[in-house]
């Protein structure tokens, strides 16, 4: 049983009220972190190792470490709850059942940063948690955890709940600070940064939920405890959201040490595949990370089988690897066809996309309409390489990420599965009635022998 | 010397520049100027805040700057990238720039109507122009264009959503030139659209500047609106004594007619100084103004083409390739039709043609050329009505 640092406490009664969590040993981290200086505490979470959890795995306590400092200038920290990728839902278990959690984490963070106003931006569609994660924050503060003065250190500390208004765009830090001040969401050209000039123009720093509810273990355990836990640069306990084709789904936390293959398969994770199913293809982290077919999922281009960690996902770049993200892992049984699974991601960045740039503005609409017309028997061989080309010039030549993540899964697709595109050209009748299957995507790859 | 500014060095495809810390890559290649200088769409040099949106101007950093020469990974947007001491960038002579650059032009023309043939922008239109210059002769793109519900915006704006590359200029301007925006880009994706307030008229002194700086003939002239196509006319700086703007302008002229008013644009195609909704659409005789003299037109503008005397004629291929045979025609359009006569050459005719041009010269030649029919509309209507 790997060790457990965020769920540990989930199953008990009544943990999302506050009297519970405090006798379960809740905001002790608070005591102990309020103790130090809030330069400790960045040390600390460098220490760790701590990446962050919302999708590109960005050291956070360097991240930290580059809020400018101006003198008699706010700084301000946004917690980053608009969890919108399709197959992501490991924020919402942990703000729904462990809302106290989330709360000591964010004052510990606003302590270490400086930062007195402190907002949580959720997205509109978690239209229960808001409140949730209010009551948490009032009880936090009739407790003295937050207010003026917090525990006689001087240190003053509000939490603002803040909802979305349902927009995917949302989640990419410089849109949700437009968003927070009021405004269409729409990215910023970066430079400047957010840790310059973020929030009203203000130092800000945008975290990830389960980012901010890890420093709690950090402080309880020390930094250095922490980074043994795990493997490499892949520090610590990473939450899982799996969904699709398996036995049981729902969010697991890991400690990035297993495999791929034992978390799919294993009882205690996954629990392996319903009726006898194979597996066909996996997305290991969340919808915009590239979609990877059976056999260099279980196991990388050199051999080694892959495990749940940072590095190995991503082990032989895009062309055999693919990514952490955000941790929604979401596996296809031999059933599923690719080409409708690349169209509804396709279809879901068309409607997300905000609209300000013009490759992701009109790219994605064209790539869903040729997948369309693939799916329904309607494509034409040359428009796989349209598609290709399509992707190709969105990718990197947006404001945000949102023009990688669009174009990154329609990439995989055609990379790994580019037969079953041609067999949905070849075949339009049959393709509307029966799925392409298994294949050869499962078959062992040969490995190049090391000279 | 201490107290001058550092000066920054900055290589552009290989011509270096010595520049201002702070200037953009962008306006350090219009310092250049010539081929060097990326296309921009949406950036505005007097319009704070705008560019990085059309992806249009992406430049390569082959190194960032002498402290760290490093390249940067991705392409950067040269109007909102500032220049580093040392920085070495490629425009033309990156193949990766004129490729994305290619993808850029496809992505912003899939769903622009390419109404051209009615569209009053047609001529000074920045799209147009990219288009000619960085796109490709055909499209892959073959689905239906996206269309919008007409909306109007009052009465001297026209607003054409399907043309619109939501560069976001307008929206700036009336940020910064009025003193209330009542337009904004509602909705997202590729169906968001510039639109008022609740369908508020946009009313304010300085709201026709929108349409100086719209790329596209998004927005408009309704005092204009399919009145002439603007290589036909004449422009003339003028000015005038404003008590609101400058009272700088550009009259464009046909004969004595004021046909529209525009501020003065420079060699970018952007505004020099904005002038006010008088100016604009109520000054309209020549009286009203004083005239300095023709405005100075790039010769590689269509606008100074406006002049179809003296055209040469390609040769003619067909013969040469049919082996000095002339093609047969299996139907003459000169005999079923009565404008459009061989024997008139359209670059003889002073301006434009028009249908009198034909019928007024045909009784004339008649006798000149015996074997021809005349055949004026009249007759083939009489024809009909016999039938």
């Amino acid at each position: 049983m790997a060790k457990k640092l965020l769920l540990d406490k989930a199953n008990v009664e009544g943990i999302r009220g506050y009297d519970v969590y405090r006798r379960e040993g809740g905001y002790r981290a608070v005591e102990k972190a309020l103790k130090m200086t809030p330069g400790d505490i960045v040390e600390e979470v460098k220490k760790s190792g701590l990446r962050g959890r919302g999708g590109a795995g960005f050291p956070t306590g360097m991240k930290w470490s580059f809020l400018a400092k101006p003198e008699g200038v706010p700084r301000y920290l946004v917690c980053n709850a608009d969890e919108s990728e399709p197959g992501t839902f490991k924020d919402r278990y942990l703000m729904e059942f462990l809302p106290h959690l989330l709360i000591e984490g964010l004052i510990i963070s606003s302590f270490a940063l400086g930062s007195s106003r402190t907002y949580i931006y959720i997205r509109g569609e978690y239209a229960w948690i808001p409140d949730i994660l209010e009551q948490a924050a009032e009880e936090a503060k009739q407790n003295g955890w937050l207010g003026k003065n917090i525990l006689g250190t001087g240190f003053d500390c509000e939490i603002y709940v803040q909802r979305g208004a349902g927009a995917y765009i949302c989640g990419e830090e410089t849109a949700l600070i437009e968003s927070l001040e009021g405004k269409r969401g729409n990215p910023r050209i970066k430079p400047p940064f957010p840790a310059v000039k973020g929030l009203w123009d203000c130092p800000t720093v945008v975290n990830n939920v389960e980012t901010l509810a890890a420093i709690v273990p950090i402080i309880n355990e020390g930094g250095e405890a922490y980074s043994k836990i795990g493997v490499g640069k892949s520090t610590g306990t990473k939450l899982i959201s799996a969904c699709g084709n398996i036995n049981k789904p729902g969010v697991y936390e890991i400690d990035m040490t297993i495999s791929v293959e034992e978390f799919i398969y294993s009882d205690e994770y996954c629990g392996g595949i319903p009726n006898g199913k194979r597996l066909k293809a996996c997305i290991p982290g969340g919808s915009s990370v590239p979609i990877l077919p059976a056999n260099l999922l279980l196991k990388t281009a050199k051999g080694q089988p892959r495990m749940m960690n940072y590095e190995s996902l991503s082990d032989g770049g895009f062309a055999t690897g693919s990514m952490m993200g955000s941790g929604g892992f979401e596996v296809l049984d031999e059933d599923q066809c690719i080409v409708r699974h690349t169209l509804s991601l396709a279809r879901f960045y068309h409607h997300e996309s905000c609209g300000q740039c013009s490759p992701c503005r009109e790219g994605t609409g064209w790539m869903e309409k040729i997948l369309r017309n693939i799916e329904y028997g309607k494509g034409k061989m040359s428009d796989i390489n349209l598609l290709w080309d399509i992707q190709r010039k969105i990718e990197g030549n947006t404001i945000c990420p949102l023009g990688d993540a669009a174009a990154w899964p329609v990439a995989a697709a055609i990379r790994h599965f580019r037969d079953e595109f041609e067999w949905h050209v070849l075949n339009p009748v049959e393709c509307m009635n029966r799925n392409y299957g298994l294949a050869h995507y499962a078959d062992a790859l040969e490995v190049p022998v090391a000279v | 010397m201490a107290d001058e500014k550092k000066m920054m060095k900055v290589t552009i495809d290989n011509i270096t520049i010595e520049v201002e810390p702070g200037t953009s890559i962008l306006n350090a290649a219009r310092q250049i100027g010539g081929e060097v200088t990326p296309p921009a769409m949406c950036y505005y040099s007097k319009l704070k805040g705008s560019g990085g949106k059309c992806r249009t101007c992406l430049v390569e950093v082959a190194a960032g700057s002498t402290a760290d020469p490093r390249p940067m990974p991705k392409l950067v947007a040269s109007c909102r990238t500032n220049v580093m001491d040392g920085m070495v960038v490629k425009n033309i002579t990156s193949e990766k720039v004129i490729d994305a650059r290619k993808g850029v032009v496809e992505f912003l023309l899939i769903n622009h109507p390419l109404d051209c043939p009615i569209c009053d922008q047609a001529g000074e239109c920045s799209l147009q122009d990219l288009g000619y210059s960085h796109g490709s002769d055909d499209t892959r793109y073959e689905f239906p264009r996206r269309t919008f519900e007409k909306e109007n915006i009052g009465p001297y704006i026209q607003l054409h959503m399907t043309r619109c590359i939501l560069c976001y200029r307008c929206t700036y301007v009336a940020d910064q030139l009025t003193n209330e925006r009542v337009h904004g880009v509602l909705d997202r994706g590729d169906h968001s659209e510039i639109s008022t307030y609740i369908s508020k008229a946009i009313d304010n002194d300085f709201s026709g500047n929108m349409i100086d700086v719209c790329p596209v003939g998004a927005l408009t002239d309704k005092t204009f609106r399919f009145k002439n196509r603007v290589w036909f006319l004449k422009p003339l700086d003028a000015h005038r004594d404003c008590p609101t703007c400058c009272g700088k302008v550009t009259l464009w002229n046909r004969g004595d007619e004021v046909y529209r008013v525009t501020a003065r644009k420079d060699q970018w195609g952007e505004v020099e100084e904005w002038i006010c909704n008088t100016c604009r659409f109520e000054k309209k005789n020549t009286s009203d103004w004083i005239i300095e003299g023709p405005t100075k037109v790039n010769r590689h503008s269509v606008i100074s083409q406006g002049h179809y005397v003296g055209l040469k004629m390609p040769p003619e291929t067909l013969k040469r390739v049919m082996d000095g045979r002339d093609p047969r025609i299996l139907m003459e359009i000169h005999d079923v039709s009565g404008v459009n006569k061989p024997e008139i050459h359209l670059s003889e005719l002073p301006g434009p043609a028009h249908s009198h041009d034909f019928l007024e010269k045909d009784v004339t030649r008649a006798e000149e050329y015996p074997g021809h029919v005349p055949q004026t509309l009249a007759d083939v209507d009489a024809k009909t009505d016999s039938r």
